[in-house]
């Protein structure tokens, strides 16, 4: 009988994030009684019971399904990564920061103490004479304090613990999500462990619905603000860069609606390792210029290619991070 | 030395935690509230094309992203020194007026109502939002749903994505309005207004006609005399979107009236090393510690601080709702913690008639969408009331908009040492030797932070809307005396 059967346990927590994939949970609207009608929320900190030795007390893989959104920052996030993939039967990264390092991974380009001292030390508005940080473990009159240890890195879930399955976006799409989630509810057969859900195979440009010429060639790059967008024209053809050839479809075009470039939120497509490594010969090969020299001059324009090629996926680039 | 840790109380940029020291007479030795996450947005914009801010920062908080986003957005036209046309700027408050009507609604239904509506000595399972449902109906229930979803839809049609939005280019917008656009936004606009009367009439009804609850929030171990801060327009009146900085003493009386870019004269930040979060003060008045008073250097960033330092609300129907409570409560200013959430009602009202403004103005449809750029004067500030506080962003850039430097106050950390406060005064009033510690107690002192609606509440903005806490009490030697849940 359909109805005997048990509901489904689900545990959705956030490291590292904004809250903005919880959100994309709450995005299901009307549709949320359907959700709590088909799962058990076990753990989830935001809205339940919430400490975390409640969940180390758990069976392992007492929770069959864990939405992990935000990348590992701290050793509380590590440690709940670990403690997750345990007691859990699915783990999904569920958002950019989870899936790639996400926005907090450009933090890559710095270093812990780069960080430590801009925000604690120099910020304008600080005032901090005794140049006073947080630290791990504190000494006060009346006992102990204890905050986790912010690490030099940033590292996506899976550099972390074996992730089952991975849902891209920044956030990701609601419609996707309530797709994936009725699967594994209704037990229809589930794509290979490791696989991308929730997202198309094709690259954003094939999807896309700005209009494309054939063979076209630039000749310089723009930033956004330097063109006049036409609202209906490749933003690459008219020389301002758009992470569409190195992405993966899927989000619906939000950004291009908003008459933004794609920032590449949802990872590269299939059979791209590296989406840094796919725009630069994207770009190659749109520029007008025949000369190696000529190319690397235009190619140079381009202000900040790590913070654009890698805006979502420093942590899991070839470049992983800037070696300081 | 007892200690009880309520944790995690999850999302303020990420987590927080409570730590209540006991001394040996058993009443409050001391209270910390610490916030465990940091990401350091400050240093990893540095290097980064300054137009591409708006979107990025936008990531500090994904329940307020908008707020970033405009704040960011006028930082960077003032490092290129533009100032958008009228049309994108009304385009830009337009959004952020629906973005303010999402929050206020999920605040007040999920997180507030199930405190008063439903009652806080209710049991546990029933003081959540499918209490308040339970209590009111579940046909109000979906309305609620409905209104935030429509907020949430205005968001996504004019920044692209509610959450992930793109509006904002350095003067002005990336998308127009067309008139069928228009047309909608104002039907939506008209039932914002019905919808934020109605939640008046519900707090009319449920709260301010019951004694009790009056007395709760009159009386109750829930006030903080503090300085008050918040955006006005040139007329003092409340704005979210543009104008200057007015503070306010605790006697209503105005300290200071500043623009964005004078805000370093104005605001120091303390650092303390158990937290990651900073404390913000008033720099002309020092930082004092921990302390509240007309002497103290701290003030309150918040919806109730934000009608106290103003003269009044722009819009007809939030004006009079505006001077109902000032009559009612006894008059400027307001110190009780828990009117927060008459004045976010009121701010919600106000969204949405100044919402209907926006959307009937003619300029709305307007063509002119961007200002033309000309040499970038590399340094710019820009404030906008978050729902959750004054909300600034500093950035600095070289002669190619390459950002250098970045400073973030963000909206809940200007009331971060108010909130260890007001938990510390709370819990002094309500744990006392000999008296229980029950879970009717647990939620009188969380109820002292709901108030703020520190980020981390918006998170509760998901069901069932109640934060879980689970207090331990522990024996110096760590030995667990006595433990509470309440999920």
């Amino acid at each position: 009988m359909e109805e005997q059967k048990p509901k489904l346990k689900m545990a959705v927590y956030w490291a590292a994030a904004c809250g903005g994939c919880c959100v994309s949970v709450l995005d299901v609207h009307e549709q949320l009684f359907d959700v709590t009608a088909a799962a058990d929320l076990v753990f989830w900190p935001i809205a339940l019971d919430t400490k975390y030795e409640d969940v180390e007390k758990m069976p392992d893989k007492h929770i069959d399904l864990t939405l992990f959104n935000g990348a590992i920052r701290n050793s509380e996030n590590e440690h709940l990564a670990k403690l997750l993939r345990k007691k859990s039967k699915l783990l999904v990264a569920y958002g950019s920061c989870s899936h790639m390092g996400g926005i907090p991974g450009l933090a890559n380009l710095s270093s812990k103490e780069d960080i430590l001292r801009r925000v604690f030390e120099e910020c304008e508005s600080v005032s901090n004479p005794d140049n006073i940080r947080p630290v791990p473990e504190y000494k006060i009159k009346e006992g102990m304090l204890e905050i986790p240890e912010f690490y030099n890195d940033v590292r996506s879930l899976s550099q972390v613990v074996d992730v089952d399955y991975f849902i891209p976006g920044c956030p990701p799409q609601t419609e996707r999500l309530v797709e994936v989630f009725t699967a594994i509810v209704t037990g229809a057969e589930l794509p290979a462990i490791g696989s991308v859900v929730g997202a198309d195979t094709k690259a954003q440009c094939e999807e896309c619905t700005r209009k494309k010429s054939e063979n076209k060639k630039i000749k310089k790059f723009y930033r956004p603000w330097e063109i006049k967008d036409d609202g209906e024209t490749c933003f690459l053809e008219q020389g301002v860069i758009c992470m569409g050839p190195a992405t993966r479809a899927g989000c619906g075009h939000r950004c291009i609606k908003g008459n933004a470039p794609c920032r590449g939120c949802y990872g590269p497509p299939p059979g791209v390792a590296d989406p840094g490594a796919k725009m630069m010969s994207a770009i190659a090969s749109i520029v007008d210029e025949k000369e190696p020299g000529e190319i690397s001059r235009v190619i140079e324009d381009i202000a900040d290619p790590a913070g654009y090629f890698y805006r979502f996926s420093m942590p899991v680039s070839l470049i992983r991070r800037k070696v300081l | 030395m007892k200690k009880i840790t309520i944790d995690p109380i999850t999302r303020l940029e990420g987590h927080g935690k409570i730590e209540i020291f006991l001394n040996d007479e058993g009443e409050v030795g001391n209270v910390y509230f610490q916030v465990p996450e940091l990401r350091g947005f400050e240093k990893f914009c540095e290097g980064r094309p300054v137009e591409e801010l708006p979107a990025i920062t936008a990531k500090i908080c994904g329940v307020c992203p908008g707020c970033h986003h405009m704040a960011s957005g006028k930082a960077v036209d003032a490092v290129f020194g533009v100032e958008p046309p009228p049309t994108a700027k009304k385009l830009r408050e337009l959004f952020y007026m629906a973005h303010f009507v999402h929050s206020h609604t999920a605040h007040f239904y999920a997180l507030a109502a199930p405190d008063f509506v439903v009652g806080p000595y209710s049991p546990p399972t029933k003081r959540n939002i499918l209490g308040v449902i339970e209590k009111v109906g579940k046909e109000i229930g979906k309305e609620v749903i409905k209104q935030r979803r429509f907020a949430q839809e205005i968001q996504a049609l004019l920044g692209g994505h509610q959450t992930f939005v793109v509006m904002n280019i350095p003067g002005g917008v990336r998308r127009g309005l067309s008139n069928q656009e228009r047309d909608d936004i104002v039907n939506k606009a008209n039932g914002f207004i019905e919808f934020a009367k109605f939640t008046l009439k519900i707090f009319e009804d449920v709260v301010l006609k019951n004694n009790e609850y009056v007395d709760i929030i009159l009386n109750g171990p829930y006030s903080l005399r503090l300085h008050s801060m918040g955006l006005v327009d040139s007329n003092n009146k409340v704005n979210f979107y543009d104008g200057k900085v007015r503070v306010v003493d605790t006697e209503g009386k105005e300290l200071y009236k500043y623009s964005p870019g004078e805000y370093l004269d104005y605001v120091g930040e303390h650092v303390e090393p158990w937290s990651y979060l900073k404390f913000p003060f008033l720099k002309k008045i020092g930082w004092k510690g921990f302390v509240d008073g007309q002497s103290s250097g701290l003030y309150h960033a918040t919806p109730l601080s934000r009608l106290n330092a103003s003269d009044g609300m722009a819009t007809p129907l939030a004006q009079k709702e505006y001077e109902r409570m000032y009559s009612i409560l006894g008059g400027k200013p307001v110190h009780a913690t828990l009117a927060m959430h008459w004045a976010r009602l009121v701010e919600l009202l106000y969204s949405a008639e100044r919402c209907l403004e926006l959307a009937s103005d003619p300029d709305i449809t307007g063509k002119e969408l961007r200002a033309s750029i000309g040499p970038i004067p590399g340094e710019g500030v820009g404030i906008v009331e978050a729902q959750r506080g004054t909300l600034t962003h500093h950035y600095w850039t070289d002669e190619k908009g390459i950002v250098t430097k970045v400073n973030l106050i963000v909206g809940t950390t200007n009331n971060h040492a108010p909130i260890c406060m007001s938990i510390k005064k709370a819990a002094e009033g309500l744990i006392k030797k000999g008296v229980e510690v029950t879970d009717g107690v647990l939620n009188m002192i969380e109820m002292a932070f709901r108030a703020y609606d520190p980020c981390f509440s918006c998170a509760t903005h998901c069901l069932p809307g109640e934060m879980p806490i689970i207090l331990e009490i522990r024996e110096p030697d760590g030995q667990l005396l006595k433990r509470l849940v309440r999920d």
